[in-house]
Formats: structure tokens, C-alpha cells, sequence
């Protein structure tokens, strides 16, 4: 049963994740993404962390995404064009596939021929979770909190100040 | 086939038979209620009081003819009502009806999934309907449908954050996601004489959290999504039939758990003092389910009854109305409660 739900939904990772980048029309890429996004929430809760799983849909198909669509919907990007930028496709083809392998090489070696030790209810449940990130791993949790607040005034600034030379 | 499925099964199936009549009960509450306020009689003709209406509207909506215009994005077209219905039919798994009962020896808790994510997860679930709205209002190709949909991403994104700060600000003294727990906390009473319901200490959280529910919902005064006067029908003008009747539920249904969950958080949910929760184990259920649905009802009338009471906001003061004053007020109402947590009061 367990792994014939993960067959399903890995399967739709891959194959909704596929759609996003190649399909040509950006709002049937990002209803994909949305796919893509729940079913890794899924297997998230195979893997016994359903919190994380909570969180996923909430932050990322629940309030990212729809910005994104609300970009691409004010903006009225259309499906064509695509043909463009084939210099910046092949780049980013390219950096794509370099930073796979570099992926797979750093984990290969650190992981080859060890049993990966399977999450714990311990390392997932809620206290030990809110215990990690407010006590032992506060600062890097808070420096990570400064920086999307820098993000996101960078920004805003950005955004005003063009809106200002328009006027 | 295992006990505890069978459970689930069953509660689900109780949820669902529910839920489903929320629908054609509500469209004649906010008929007859409309008409009440208005001075008018309503429709009164099919069955006692007209109650019978609604029925005669279901066999309408399915003798109607299904039209997709022609420059429409069929796939996406078809699939948006359909979507419209996922946050409506999960997000009541989470909803506690009751405390734990004994069944033929074993144990079974009156919710659905008493997940530790709790109301995250109802969070969660609920935040996916702005995509059925979006991709109806993109796929119609028609101008007022997209303007509808557009406000509609905007609205949601903007009121959820307050919500869910409120429903946070609730979480904290309880120290648990799990709503279970919320109702227990809110067992006993204060001085002897109120019941220790969080309306009471979190008022202003309460305020927040129900005008925001009205945003969530698209309820007037905040229905800009499909405001009549200025967008036809909004995201879903182009739809009729069944299609539209499916919208037409997924709403009254969010209608519905968001009332649950108010009555929850803040009304004691399935609890009420006085009654004692003794008993062979389907009075127990009886009892909680009766309590919620009738706190329920509570705030499915007040939805009917400001939906005639008050004009609809300009989509600039809906925005200011979020942004400028429900967000620093949760934020605030936050902050109290932590410190009043940390003091030890709450």
C-alpha cells in the first residue's frame, strides 16, 4: 500500500515537474508546479513528518505559488516566444545538469555504502522541531528570517523606485 | 477490512451527509432570510415555508444546458468547479465533534484525522480554493471573469495572513496544534459564572478573525471577487449548470467549516457546560455534533444576516481594511497573548 502510494506520487513529481518547464503556456506551468509541490507534500507524510507536509502546502502551493500566479496573470504573459533566449536555454541547461552532478558526486560520496538511518518521531514531531529551530539552531534561524526581510525591502525599494521614474 | 478504517469511514460519511445538506438549507435560510429583512415574503410556494425550493433549484441546475464559450480553455474550464469542491470536502477531517468514545471495545476519537498538524493542516487545505478561482476566472477568456480572479488571489492571500495570526494567537496558551485540545482548555469556567470560551479573552483576536472569514469566504461586504455591479458575475460568469451549482456548494460548504472552526476556537466547540458526555457511545456523539452544529449555526446566520445588512467595500478600502488594519491588530492581539501566556494569566 505505502509503496504503491509513493510510486504514484513520485511519478507525479517527475511528470508534473517536467510540465512546468517545458510546457509552453505559464499558467498550466504553474498549476503544475502546484502539482508538484502537494505531491512532495505527500511524500512528506510517507515519511512520517507530516508537519513538514502541513507546512509545504501552506507556504509554498498555498501563498508562494499564487503570487506567482498573480504575476503572470497581471502581467498577461502570453504562451508564445518561447523560441527566445536560446542562448540563456542552453546556459541554464548546462548549469542545471553541472549542478546535479555536483549533487550527486557530494552525496555519493559522503553516503556510499552507509544505511541511511531512517527519521525518527523524535527528529519530526512538533516540540523537538520548535526546540530545534527557537533553541539550538536560533541564530541561523533568525539570520535566515533577516535575510528574506532584506529580500523582501530590496524589493519593495526596487519597485518604488521605478514606479517613480515612470512618473 | 481493519476497525480503525472502518471508523474513519464512518465519521467521514457523517461529515459528508452533513456537509451536503449545508447547501440547499443554506440557500433557503439566506432566500427566506433576505426576505425577511427586506420587508418581502420570499419563495414560499414549493413545500411548507418553501422549503422544498431548493430542491426544485437542484433539478433546475441539472436540466440546464452546460455551456463552454468557444474561445475558452476547455481542460482548465472543466476542472476549476471541480477543484472548487477539494477544500470543501477535506478541510472538516481535522474538526473534533466530540471526546473520545469506546466502540465494541475499542477506543475512537470523535475527528476525523487527529493529526498532530491539527489546524494546520485545515490551514493548509483551505488555501488551496484560490486555485479553482483562478483557473476559472483564467480559462473562461472573458475580461470580467479575469478581473475576478485576480482580485479573488489578491483578497485570499491578503486576509489569510490575519487569520491565520488570530488562529495562532488562539493556539499559543493551548500549546497545541490539535483542536481536541483547544476545546479542553476551554472547559470550565471564569468566576463560576461565564464560560471559559476564548471569545471572551481573545475578543479582539475573534473580531479579526471573523471579519476575515468573511474574506475568505467572498461573503459581502467583502465579495469583490463576483461583485454584480461592476464584474457581471465575476470569475464565474461564464459558467452555468451543474458547473456553476458546483461553485455555488464549495462556497456554502467553506461557509460552513470556517463556522466550525470559529466555534471551535472560540465558542468551546463540541462542548457545552452542563451536559455530561456519559452514555453508550452514539448518544456522546449525538450530543458533541449537536453542539457544534448548533454553534455553527450561530455564525452561518450571522453571514446571512450582514451578507443584507451592509454595502460592499471598494476593492482600495478592502485592501486597506486587510493590510493596514487587520494585520498589525492580529499582530498586536498576538503579542498580548504571548505575554499574557508567558505571565501565566491565560
Amino acid at each position: 500500500m505505502e509503496v504503491a502510494v509513493f510510486l504514484l506520487f513520485a511519478a507525479l513529481v517527475l511528470v508534473s515537474a517536467l510540465v512546468v518547464v517545458l510546457h509552453r503556456n505559464p499558467i498550466y506551468a504553474v498549476m503544475s508546479l502546484v502539482v508538484t509541490l502537494v505531491s512532495i507534500a505527500v511524500l512528506f507524510v510517507l515519511l512520517g513528518a507530516p508537519f513538514l507536509a502541513a507546512i509545504q502546502v501552506l507556504v509554498y502551493t498555498g501563498a508562494i505559488v499564487v503570487l506567482f500566479l498573480f504575476v503572470i496573470m497581471l502581467l498577461n504573459v502570453s504562451g508564445d516566444g518561447s523560441t527566445a533566449f536560446g542562448l540563456q536555454k542552453i546556459v541554464a541547461a548546462g548549469a542545471a545538469v553541472g549542478f546535479s552532478t555536483l549533487l550527486l558526486v557530494l552525496f555519493w560520496g559522503r553516503f556510499e555504502g552507509l544505511p541511511l538511518p531512517p527519521l525518527e518521531e523524535a527528529d519530526v514531531a512538533l516540540r523537538p522541531l520548535a526546540r530545534a529551530l527557537l533553541g539550538t539552531y536560533l541564530l541561523p534561524f533568525e539570520m535566515v528570517g533577516l535575510l528574506l526581510l532584506a529580500a523582501v525591502t530590496a524589493a519593495t525599494v526596487l519597485a518604488r523606485r521605478a514606479d517613480r521614474e515612470k512618473t | 477490512m481493519s476497525f480503525d478504517l472502518l471508523a474513519t469511514l464512518a465519521k467521514t460519511a457523517l461529515w459528508m451527509a452533513l456537509l451536503l445538506q449545508v447547501t440547499p438549507i443554506m440557500v433557503w435560510v439566506e432566500r427566506r432570510g433576505s426576505a425577511m429583512i427586506q420587508d418581502r415574503l420570499g419563495p414560499n410556494r414549493v413545500g411548507p415555508f418553501g422549503l422544498f425550493q431548493s430542491l426544485a433549484d437542484a433539478v433546475k441546475f441539472l436540466c440546464k444546458e452546460d455551456i463552454t464559450p468557444v474561445e475558452a480553455d476547455k481542460f482548465m474550464h472543466g476542472l476549476a468547479p471541480v477543484l472548487a469542491l477539494i477544500p470543501a470536502l477535506t478541510t472538516f477531517v481535522v474538526i473534533p465533534f466530540g471526546p473520545d468514545v469506546t466502540v465494541l471495545g475499542h477506543r475512537v476519537p470523535l475527528v476525523v484525522a487527529g493529526a498532530e498538524t491539527g489546524v494546520l493542516l485545515l490551514l493548509a487545505l483551505a488555501s488551496l480554493g484560490v486555485y479553482s478561482l483562478v483557473m476559472a476566472g483564467y480559462s473562461s477568456n472573458n475580461k470580467y471573469s479575469m478581473l475576478g480572479a485576480v482580485r479573488a488571489s489578491a483578497q485570499l492571500i491578503s486576509y489569510e495572513l490575519a487569520l491565520t495570526l488570530a488562529v495562532l494567537a488562539v493556539l499559543m496558551p493551548v500549546g497545541s496544534f490539535e483542536l481536541n485540545e483547544v476545546v479542553r482548555y476551554q472547559q470550565g469556567s471564569f468566576f463560576g459564572l461565564l464560560p471559559r470560551w476564548n471569545v471572551i479573552p481573545q475578543f479582539i483576536g475573534f473580531l479579526v478573525f471573523v471579519v476575515a472569514a468573511f474574506a475568505e469566504t467572498n461573503r459581502l461586504p467583502f465579495d469583490l471577487p463576483e461583485a454584480e455591479s461592476e464584474l457581471v458575475a465575476g470569475y464565474h460568469t461564464e459558467y452555468s449548470s451543474m458547473k456553476f451549482a458546483l461553485f455555488f456548494m464549495g462556497e456554502y460548504m467553506g461557509m460552513a467549516t470556517l463556522s466550525c472552526l470559529a466555534a471551535t476556537l472560540y465558542l468551546g466547540g463540541w462542548h457545552l457546560p452542563g451536559l455530561s458526555y456519559s452514555g453508550p457511545w452514539w448518544w456522546v456523539a449525538a450530543q458533541g455534533m449537536g453542539v457544534l452544529v448548533a454553534k455553527a449555526t450561530l455564525f452561518l446566520f450571522f453571514f446571512v444576516w450582514v451578507r443584507w445588512t451592509f454595502p460592499r467595500f471598494r476593492f482600495d478600502q478592502l485592501m486597506r481594511l486587510g493590510w493596514k488594519v487587520l494585520l498589525p491588530l492580529s499582530i498586536l492581539n498576538l503579542i498580548a497573548v504571548a505575554a499574557l501566556t508567558v505571565a501565566g494569566v491565560l
